[in-house]
């Protein structure tokens, strides 16, 4: 193991080597690279894990009504086990589940990974409708230059664990140096 | 004719013993990916329990009860105290720790009530009915009845409660678990938890029926490890028709097979094992592939 050094904080609160149940309750939801559906449940059941940590029945039954609606492909499926579904439509629903818990941070790892170009677009256009629409913060992890630029307000840029560079999204995009060593022009 | 049918009938009841024990073993294998070795002397213990509150005056449905809520909190004990600190480890270590866990508790019941038998009351009335002319236990419709029941209760627990929907998600995917709040440890108590009651019934139920003493389980525990392997470890479902098909065959077979008769009967169970590990190793409804990552 690697020694790390300084603090992860969240809204102040230092959660670093808290258990991950306890960082969930913070409103920290996330979507891990692969997308870390439960393959057997079905996509109801998946959805509803989302909202495990909700105690308030009705409103998480509206939110679940809610997701149907953003994601009618999921609606489609609500019965069938989550492994069933495409890549896309699983990441999709990874997304949609990790909304359940009404995330004050959403953190999303790679969520590009083995997906066609066209997909990855769709998903980039979901994150972009619920950061506008319901003013979560994104955290999104992504190797994807290209595209996440496009999306992001901020970018951080680590080669290595370093972080080499950091700014406004729309800026870094129009750098000729950053262009040429992470946008391939 | 009616023979028969009273056998298939007195089948399917041991077969619901063999079926109880077998869920246990299924609940614990789904969530840890280990078979529990020492579920049988843990259900065994439980039962001396209930034996040992009903002869020094308890009423038997108390003493039934008390000894299903000890077990729970038992169980409970075993997986935080026993099985959480190698979790995650080698599947070898765990099953020596079970293995470990059997001989303890084999040799503290020993200890503690002696190694000679016992009559263990049973909670249905000696009698029989006459149904179309056959002759019908009515221990045999009562054990049947009360697996039955207890498996609705458990189907309803895992398909209707959001902590069931917890305990199967914890068991399919716990990384994924965790990052959704669930309580994985928690979710592992619960199993062993209600494993250990479905053992202790499976005790209560059997005892009866055989002597009681600190081996009840032994034979039990190859029968459900039979109705287990052959429903599909991964299965409840397959734990329950497996046992009543292990039950059905044992008790026909020991009737109408001359030489295997009531001496040869435990071949039956190692039999079916040995045919459904050659012709289908993940049995009649667990899934082809039943690895954990």
């Amino acid at each position: 193991m690697i020694k790390g050094r300084g603090r992860v904080a969240f809204d102040g609160e230092d959660i670093a080597g808290r258990p991950s149940e306890w960082i969930v309750r913070r409103g920290v939801a996330h979507v891990p690279e692969g997308r870390g559906t439960f393959a057997p449940l079905t996509v109801d059941e998946n959805l509803r894990l989302g909202a495990y940590v909700r105690k308030n029945v009705k409103d998480v039954k509206a939110d679940l009504a809610g997701a149907y609606e953003r994601f009618p492909a999921l609606a489609e499926r609500k019965t069938q086990p989550a492994g069933s579904l495409s890549g896309g439509e699983q990441q999709m629903l990874a997304v949609a589940r990790a909304l359940m818990l009404r995330p004050r941070l959403l953190l999303l790892d790679e969520p590009s990974l083995g997906l066609a170009p066209r997909v990855t677009g769709e998903v980039f256009e979901v994150l972009r409708t619920i950061s506008a629409e319901e003013g979560t913060t994104l955290l999104v992890v992504e190797q994807n230059a290209n595209l996440v630029l496009r999306f992001a307000d901020h970018a951080h840029v680590l080669e290595t664990g370093r972080l080499v560079l950091s700014g406004n999204a729309e800026k870094m995009r129009a750098d000729p140096s950053v262009q040429r060593s992470y946008l391939g022009r | 004719m009616s023979a028969v049918i009273q056998n298939v009938i007195d089948g399917i009841a041991v077969g619901s013993i063999y079926a109880a024990l077998a869920l246990a073993l299924v609940l614990i294998f789904r969530s840890t990916g280990i078979v529990n070795f020492a579920q049988g002397e843990m259900a065994m213990v439980s039962t001396f329990l209930a034996w040992g509150l009903a002869t020094s005056g308890v009423p038997l449905a108390l003493a039934l009860l008390i000894t299903l809520a000890v077990s729970f909190v038992a169980g409970m004990v075993i997986e935080r105290v026993l099985m959480r600190p190698v979790e995650g480890g080698e599947t070898l270590t765990l099953v020596i720790v079970t293995l470990g866990l059997f001989i303890f508790l084999n040799s503290l019941a020993g200890w503690i009530w002696g190694f000679g038998t016992r009559a263990m009351p049973s909670a249905f009335p000696d009698s029989a009915v006459q149904v179309a002319g056959v002759r019908v236990s009515l221990e045999s419709v009562g054990i049947t009845a009360v697996v039955l029941g207890t498996v609705g209760l458990l189907f309803l627990l895992f398909q209707r409660t959001k902590i069931g929907l917890a305990m199967r998600a914890a068991a399919v995917n716990p990384e994924s678990s965790r990052l959704v709040g669930v309580s994985v440890g928690r979710m592992l108590m619960l199993g062993w938890g209600l494993a250990a009651v479905l053992g202790a019934l499976a005790g209560v139920l059997v005892a009866p029926q055989l002597f009681l003493d600190v081996n009840l389980m032994g034979g039990v525990l190859i029968y459900s490890f039979a109705a287990a392997a052959l429903g599909g470890f991964d299965s409840p479902l397959g734990a329950v028709v497996g046992g009543w098909i292990i039950g059905v065959t044992e008790n026909l077979a020991g009737t109408y097979v001359d030489f295997i008769g009531s001496d040869l009967k435990i071949l039956v169970p190692l039999t079916i094992i040995l045919a459904v590990l050659l012709v289908r190793p993940s049995g009649l409804f667990g899934s082809a592939e039943v690895a954990r990552a």
